[in-house]
């Protein structure tokens, strides 16, 4: 079989396994957000927490208890790594540097994880399994508690409130990411994946050489990583690591559940807003801007252009034999546009335009499918502009899902897709204008300005994978990095709550003629093209100094 | 900020407190102690690293690549030959070496490598495989390409004395095609495969 063609079947096999998978699994999802019933464990939880479980919250109350459970596990990760060489499991390892322990800390509570550290020369069994693991859990499950509020403020009339933060993160971990990662961590053990709390293995090879063989509690994190759409290795090649992802049975397992959240929660939002189609119109959307990506990265990587690829016959540099160019570049696009991070590949050794389109996948926002959660709220904030869009052409008052779409709810959408766009570019510019910044990138002339440029594309939209030959492990990067993920994950949530808050407040419009039928294709292409406008000529500028310079020079 | 508003965000913050301490317990200490016991009783082999014995030693992990160097450091000719590594089949240090498919130095260093491995194996310049000349992601590749290894098979039967149509059958023995027919790109086991040819002839 050509290697082509392989690479066809493989991204059949993966597309029939979520069509096949998002309806039970969306439709589950709709039932544990809904549901009036408590768990027996979730109400033991709750009484630990001291929080009533069947209280609604307003929005300012919904988000000040995101915040205030965020800025406590920032806090709790931030001295879990501070203190690391005297707490136990450590490994002998020493404490995370004040910089470096703040940008590990903001990356994982925002699910971004952005990595300026290798995990397994830095951080011990303690650190790893009970502070970041933690987090790739509660992280997610955050994330999912804010597009539910949203999607219950579309759905919800004449009521200030929007669910209970408390009872949807519980259950969100308990329900849904927990039950789910036990499944996934023991296919990727049965793959080959590592999984135990042994110290380093010290074996004398065949050849008379000593090699120490890591081990760790990997098979379990590396589950949630990417359900969660988290993306921190265990280990610094991540899952090009062997013991983290060992074939490409387990890579195809790991791209399936990086994307199986993100891909089912429009069938959840549909199921709660009482249209099934509502939510098919936007899955449609993502789906065409994924599909499209991964076509188009497929065939520049078996194209392989660039000096050094074409002198190689093949584009293997940064890849693993096991996967090809194939394989790769399907996890490469889904990390991307699922603002997971992980990586089996070496992005920043893809062609440029390959590397360009990665990060352009990006730069769109998240949304194509997006984050657990954020990749919903995100596409869900395009919709509304999508419809103010279609509002203005025909001259009539926007409406989405019954609600009036008004000056309010505009400048939120507005606000929320400026985040981003301003983080990345502030901070590229500052770091190139700075004498000492560029110094960190490996490669010479655009492609260094592209490593900087992905650093910060991916720390403010909470990705986490890296043009890696960046040296980020410096305190400018440490803390500017740490920022914008802080900024780009947080200031957005308060947008979109606030968004649902005054949804959730107002009456229904009743359907007219004039209506905009949101559920049909038409409506899909309406996104695609938002998306691509509002976020992707933003980064045009910036994109034409870095990927494209280089794939056209 | 008035009293009011202070006791209600230390009411909200001890919540937030307890509410990560008790998922750190449910997700940080039970999930993974769960899951390193389903494996340990399921998998036991797969959990504590897929490692490979030879003449009931351990000599490795089926996962993880090694570098085959002889006493003075270079590749020795009686074994069969890695990938090229960022960190030079160092365990502890994983990674790439993250360089453009436009850089100078790589087109260098894929110039040099297919130069030596030609060289090495006796074989055209143009023979030589992508995989041969390029590092992996990881560092640690436990695998070749069919085409590298057979590449290999005539001068690994020279260094050793061995008949060539032997090494050959070993390496065609030790390939491994795509799983499920479609996924990924088939491969051959450098450990596996060296582990077999010292037991033909040690």
């Amino acid at each position: 079989m050509s290697p082509i063609l392989a690479g066809v079947l493989q991204v059949s096999a993966l597309v029939a396994a979520l069509a096949l998978v998002h309806r039970p699994f969306g439709d589950y999802m709709a039932t544990v957000y809904t549901s009036p019933r408590h768990l027996r464990a979730e109400r033991w939880i709750h009484r630990a927490i001291g929080s009533d479980p069947d209280a609604e919250q307003r929005w300012p109350a919904y988000l000040r208890a995101v915040l205030a459970f965020s800025a406590v596990s920032t806090l709790f990760l931030y001295l879990l790594l501070r203190l690391q060489d005297r707490l136990p499991l450590s490994l002998g390892f020493r404490a995370i540097d004040p910089d470096q322990a703040f940008n590990t800390a903001a990356s994982f509570v925002t699910n971004t994880n952005w990595q300026s550290y290798a995990g397994e020369s830095a951080m011990g069994h303690l650190a790893q399994t009970g502070g970041l693991a933690v987090q790739n859990f509660v992280s997610a499950a955050v994330g999912m508690s804010v597009a539910v509020a949203l999607v219950r403020g579309f759905a919800r009339s004449r009521t200030g409130t929007l669910g209970n933060f408390w009872t949807d993160l519980v259950r969100g971990v308990v329900r849904i990411l927990l039950p789910v990662s036990v499944v996934a961590a023991v296919v990727l053990v049965a793959a080959g994946a590592v999984q135990n709390f042994a110290a380093p293995q010290e074996v004398t090879t065949l050849s008379g050489a000593v090699q120490h063989l890591p081990g760790g509690a990997v098979a379990s994190q590396e589950a949630i990583k990417n359900l969660g759409t988290n993306g921190g290795g265990f280990f610094n090649a991540n899952a090009a690591h062997p013991f983290e992802n060992p074939n490409a049975l387990s890579n195809l397992w790991e791209v399936f559940l990086l994307l199986v959240i993100p891909f089912s929660l429009p069938r959840t939002f549909g199921r709660m807003v009482g249209s099934v189609r509502q939510g098919y119109a936007v899955v449609a959307a993502m789906a065409a801007i994924w599909l499209c990506a991964v076509v188009a990265v497929t065939a520049l990587e078996y194209a392989h252009p660039g000096a050094a690829a074409q002198a190689a016959g093949g584009a293997m540099e940064g890849k693993e034999a096991r996967f090809g160019e194939g394989a790769s570049s399907l996890f490469a696009v889904s990390t991307t546009m699922t603002s997971t991070g992980a990586v089996d590949s070496a992005h920043s050794s893809y062609s440029a335009l390959g590397g360009g389109v990665l990060m352009l996948g990006m730069m769109l926002g998240e949304v194509a499918p997006g984050g657990t959660g954020s990749g919903l709220y995100g596409m869900l904030v395009i919709a509304v502009i999508a419809v103010f869009v279609a509002g203005l052409m025909v001259g009539r008052t926007p409406e989405y899902l019954g609600k009036r779409i008004g000056a309010a709810e505009m400048k939120l959408a507005a606000a929320y897709i400026l985040v981003t766009p301003a983080l990345v570019l502030c901070f590229t510019a500052a770091a190139v204008a700075l004498p000492t910044p560029p110094d960190s990138t490996l490669n010479p002339g655009p492609h260094g300005f592209s490593e900087i440029l992905y650093a910060y594309t991916s720390g403010a939209n909470n990705n986490g994978s890296a043009f890696a030959g960046l040296n980020a492990d410096t305190q400018w990067f440490n803390t500017t990095i740490g920022l914008a993920m802080l900024l780009g994950r947080f200031l957005p949530m308060v947008f979109v709550l606030a968004l649902a808050g005054s949804l959730a407040g107002q009456k229904p419009v009743p359907d007219t003629a004039g209506t905009l039928h949101t559920h049909k294709p038409l409506f899909s292409g309406l996104l695609v093209g938002a998306v691509l406008v509002v976020a992707g000529l933003t980064f045009f500028p910036a994109l034409a100094l870095g990927p494209l310079a280089e794939g056209l020079s | 900020m008035n009293a009011a508003a202070l006791r209600s965000t230390s009411r909200l913050t001890g919540a937030a407190l307890r509410a990560l301490l008790v998922l750190t317990a449910v997700t940080g200490v039970l999930y993974p102690l769960a899951v390193t016991g389903i494996a340990r009783a399921a998998l036991p082999g797969n959990a504590g690293g897929s490692t490979v014995e030879v003449d009931g030693r351990t000599v490795g992990s089926a996962l993880i690549g090694q570098a085959w160097n002889g006493p003075d450091g270079r590749p020795d000719p009686r074994w069969f030959q890695p990938r090229p590594s960022a960190g030079g089949y160092d365990a502890p240090a994983s990674g790439a070496s993250n360089l453009a498919a436009t850089s100078p130095e790589l087109l260098r260093l894929v110039e040099e490598r297919r130069a030596q491995v030609a060289a090495f194996n006796g074989v055209r310049p143009a023979a030589v495989p992508a995989d041969a000349v390029t590092a992996s992601g990881s560092g640690l590749d436990p695998h070749i390409s069919p085409e590298y290894a057979r590449l290999q098979a005539d001068r690994v039967a020279r260094a050793r004395g061995l008949d060539p149509a032997a090494v050959r059958a070993l390496v065609r023995e030790h390939t491994r095609g795509r799983p499920g027919g479609f996924l990924g790109e088939p491969v051959v086991n450098v450990l596996e495969l060296n582990a077999a040819l010292h037991e033909a002839a040690p």
